[in-house]
């Protein structure tokens, strides 16, 4: 089976690689990439690092980005703008830790990148109490 | 008619006025944002000045292009896109020129608003380097090209000030509402330095 690939964006990188080792406990089979930090790992973004995470995971099947806040969603839009036009690649609007579980447990069932999607955004109306 | 050193002096001149006042970027964006706009506008303008003094230039696009490049890639705030997105229009606009007229600089100047807009998903009046950046670059684009740059300097420092009264509605400071009015926007003052720096460049050389 093939699966839509994920990207995590957050300004640290430690924050992105604990979220990756959980997801990857649930759903080994879906490619996960991090891009946290800045190209020196300090707090912040990177678009270059984003782009490299992005084409790390990349297939037909597409991906899908959950990014934290602030200069995250500036720098993936640079990002994907870098990969040019026609790339199957989608931010959610979604929280990272919660849309990013929904997404990984969705795109283990190998369902389509619009699915995925969908699954991460709707994490947002799930009632945590 | 504007020469590539004077526009690199432009940059050296905003350099100098930003690490002089990182201290008082950082002390705003602690205010209202997460603290690191003095850190990465320092950052961002010494490495750009790093970069345009160990290269030779012909063509002011691959200049502006150059400076893009290192602020998307040396600043991890959301001032590395915004900056770098600003100087990779006006590269784009300007490419394969070797001098320019104040006209074609406020029109490369309004593509580079145009990008803030556009990677900000931001309009003036929401308390950002906008509300500096429109007003000064429409009053270059509409004052043919002859005029006091004193004028450039009072418009960008008001215009500056103005932020004080609006409420944030874009990156971190929008979460704090209306607890934000009554502070300055870090990246209108770093955007005043920057046009600050431009008129001072340009009353220097008045006789060219």
């Amino acid at each position: 089976m093939s699966y839509v690939g994920m990207v995590l964006v957050s300004h640290s990188h430690e924050l992105v690689n604990g979220l990756r080792s959980l997801l990857s406990q649930v759903e080994p089979n879906v490619p996960i990439a991090v891009a946290g930090g800045t190209d020196e790992d300090e707090i912040g973004t990177s678009a270059l690092k984003i782009k490299r995470a992005i084409e790390s995971v990349y297939s037909d099947y597409g991906v899908i980005i959950l990014f934290d806040i602030g200069s995250s969603l500036l720098n993936t839009k640079l990002a994907i703008e870098w990969l040019g036009e026609g790339r199957q690649v989608r931010i959610a609007d979604a929280s990272l830790v919660e849309g990013a579980f929904s997404a990984v447990v969705e795109a283990g069932f190998g369902s389509s990148l619009d699915q995925v999607l969908a699954a991460a955004e709707e994490a947002k109306s799930i009632k945590k109490l | 008619m504007i020469r590539l050193e004077q526009l690199h002096e432009w940059l050296e001149k905003a350099n100098e006025k930003i690490q002089n006042n990182k201290e008082f970027l950082t002390q705003l964006d602690q205010a209202i944002g997460d603290g690191d706009h003095g850190i990465n506008m320092s950052r961002g303008f010494k490495e750009a000045i790093n970069k345009i003094r160990a290269s030779t230039y012909h063509d002011i696009g691959s200049f502006f292009q150059d400076v893009s490049m290192v602020f998307i890639a040396k600043v991890g705030g959301a001032s590395g896109p915004l900056y770098g997105t600003a100087f990779m229009k006006a590269a784009m606009a300007l490419k394969g020129k070797s001098v320019l007229t104040i006209q074609e600089l406020a029109f490369a100047l309004k593509e580079s608003v145009s990008g803030i807009k556009m990677r900000g998903n931001a309009q003036a009046g929401e308390k950002t380097m906008l509300d500096v950046w429109e007003p000064v670059v429409d009053y270059l684009a509409s004052s043919g090209d002859s005029f006091p740059w004193q004028e450039v300097r009072r418009i960008s420092l008001e215009q500056m000030e103005h932020t004080r009264q609006m409420e944030a509605r874009k990156g971190r400071a929008a979460y704090l509402g209306s607890r934000s009015v009554g502070h300055l926007d870090p990246g209108s003052v770093s955007s005043a330095y920057l046009f600050e720096a431009l008129a001072e460049t340009m009353e220097g050389s008045e006789a060219t």
